[in-house]
């Protein structure tokens, strides 16, 4: 549902990658962020209208995306249009610097778009308006509906080039949407862009539904479905809609991700009142069992390398993170703070593991070193939980839930975000009540 | 003689109206430690059968009180023996959604055991964990988490 015809990026200018131009540090928290101006792409007077699209005012539509984006990572400060002094077109050949200057921006993106013969061409370019110089120009050629993600591919190319990380635009959120008292919640598989807008249910919430995750790898989803009141593990392919129950097990599966490489699910099985870590190949369907011990072993999380699995265990008697190696050996026990450290998830960069933590009935989202040390704890409040890495490994989601009154009044669930320098908490706006997000890898890659 | 017996009188009068606000207290709190002892949500299976019992953050250890409740859930599975049931296992809201389903289904299987121990067959007792997605008690409270902590017996034919 979401082909991409695209996409051939073509660099059809050299891009000068001198020392001297602009760049954002994202390793801390940005209390400066930098003033760019993104002009409204110039709409060519030649594209053809299209059905359900006003192509004149896509121009417009497309910046001010690119606008949101950049205004949500707290390290970019999109300035007002109305101090523009120059027109779209003009300003995407060749902008008068001293003039955009004049209105403090540092940087300055500008483009154009064609609708024609069914499809949606597309250039832009970022000028560093300190040293009067062109950072990128780029192009390429997608479907007309796909043009939110032009806004966000453009978004992403111009986060790259100023921040020397990769994006995490032109991707989504798969998360559980929620409506209904506490006691007769209603949950449902749902799926949205990165900023909210293209929600899709993907479930009709007949049954309970948890824990979705995406696969790093497509666009597979992992899921806990109580479909027949059976709590068990599930897979979905949201292209064709197909789902399937994962393996044949004789009781509870759940806590599902799948490894790096896509082609495994790990999870959680419980039976007799023990809960153990399993693996099983999506291809050859052979089960393996990685832990064995008379506790609670769950939450199982990869390395993006696969040689090694964080998971949450009260073998020591209360809940703690563990890491091993994937066959299971070497169990060793990386969280000795004050509290219960459950939920890890392995950075896709490899160095961090994000975790909840609870402590005197408060809980945390938190980051440390993989070895447990340099714990730093990003945001406390009554109910948060389950974090889940950006593409990049710069920003978590995650889900809060608020404390509810006698008759479970002013109970809500939703998604936020922060980055793991603790700066730029923000709600993530949802439909409905949100829980458990799952953040995919770049669609475009 | 008469000053004795007035303070003898005061010094009962206190030590009850201490016991009696005690017991007050006791009641209206309904725990013990951080067990549920109360009967606000019980609900029963038949007469003088409860069908629930509670548990202690992040434990599946029995109580005194838990395992003379199973005992007559024993006694009367035993007597019905067309009856199966499920045993719904369930947790606080406090924990994390994952831990919290491994946990309900420990305790929904620390009282099959137990029903098993007195007689009851484990081919009648099926178990189902539910984590903290079916709270009883929908507060933010103590309370309330103490009534959330619990599993449940319920009949299934």
């Amino acid at each position: 549902m979401y082909k991409l015809i695209l996409i051939s990026l073509i660099l059809f200018l050299n891009t000068t990658f001198a020392n001297s131009l602009i760049k954002v540090d994202i390793t801390r928290g940005n209390l400066d962020p930098l003033p760019i101006a993104v002009s409204p792409l110039h709409v060519d007077p030649k594209s053809e209208n299209r059905e359900n699209i006003k192509v004149k005012e896509l121009g417009d539509k497309i910046s001010k995306i690119i606008e949101n984006n950049f205004r949500s990572t707290g390290l970019f400060n999109p300035l007002a249009k109305d101090a523009f002094v120059q027109k779209p077109d003009i300003a995407h050949l060749k902008p008068r610097f001293e003039d955009w200057r004049l209105i403090k921006a540092q940087a300055l993106v500008t483009g154009k778009i064609i609708v024609k013969d069914e499809k949606l061409k597309v250039e832009f370019r970022l000028w560093d308006l300190t040293a009067s110089k062109e950072m990128i120009a780029l192009a390429f050629t997608t479907t007309p509906s796909n043009w939110r993600r032009v806004a966000h591919i453009i978004s992403d190319k111009i986060y790259e080039r100023l921040t020397g990380e990769d994006g995490y635009f032109d991707t989504r959120i798969i998360y559980v949407a929620e409506s209904g008292p506490k006691d007769k919640r209603v949950k449902k598989l749902a799926i949205m862009d990165q900023d909210g807008a293209n929600t899709k249910y993907l479930t009709l919430g007949n049954e309970l539904v948890l824990t979705p995750r995406f696969n790093p790898a497509n666009q597979l989803v992992t899921y806990l479905s109580y479909f027949r009141n059976l709590p068990r593990v599930y897979l979905l392919d949201i292209e064709t809609g197909v789902q399937e129950v994962v393996g044949n097990f004789p009781g509870m599966t759940f806590a599902p991700r799948f490894s790096p490489d896509g082609k495994k699910i790990i999870m959680s099985f419980a039976k007799d009142g023990n809960s153990d870590i399993y693996t099983m190949d999506l291809e050859s369907r052979v089960v393996e069992r990685i832990t064995d011990h008379s506790s609670i072993d769950t939450s199982p999380s990869y390395s993006p390398d696969g040689k090694y699995i964080a998971f949450n265990s009260d073998r020591s008697g209360l809940q703690q993170i563990y890491v091993m190696k994937s066959d299971g050996s070497n169990v060793k026990r990386v969280t000795f703070g004050n509290g219960l450290y459950g939920t890890p998830v392995w950075s896709p960069r490899g160095d961090l593991i994000a975790f909840t933590k609870v402590r005197k009935g408060r809980f945390y989202i938190g980051v440390m070193r993989v070895d447990g040390t340099g714990e730093r704890l990003l945001t406390e409040n009554f109910y948060q939980e389950a974090p889940s890495w950006s593409p990049n490994g710069r920003v978590l989601v995650f889900y809060r839930e608020t404390k509810s009154g006698e008759k479970g009044e002013g109970f809500s669930a939703k998604l936020w975000s922060i980055d793991i320098t603790g700066y730029n908490e923000r709600k993530i706006k949802t439909e409905t009540d949100a829980s458990d997000p799952s953040w995919s890898s770049l669609l475009s890659k | 003689m008469k000053f004795k017996i007035n303070l003898r009188t005061v010094i009962l009068v206190l030590l009850a109206s201490f016991a009696l606000s005690a017991c007050a207290t006791q009641k209206k709190a309904g725990m013990e430690g951080d067990v549920y002892t109360g009967s606000e949500t019980v609900k029963y299976l038949a007469s003088g059968v409860p069908d629930r019992v509670f548990f202690a953050t992040n434990k599946s250890s029995l109580t005194t009180k838990s395992r003379d409740t199973l005992r007559k859930q024993a006694t009367y599975l035993r007597k019905n023996k067309n009856l199966n049931i499920t045993i719904e296992g369930h947790a606080d809201e406090r924990g994390t959604r994952e831990y919290n389903l491994a946990l309900g289904e420990r305790r929904a299987n620390a009282a099959k055991d137990y029903l098993m121990t007195y007689g009851v067959s484990g081919n009648r007792i099926s178990v189902i964990s539910y984590g903290k997605e079916k709270p009883v008690n929908t507060a933010s409270t103590p309370l309330a988490w103490s009534q959330n902590r619990r599993s449940v017996t319920v009949k299934v034919n």
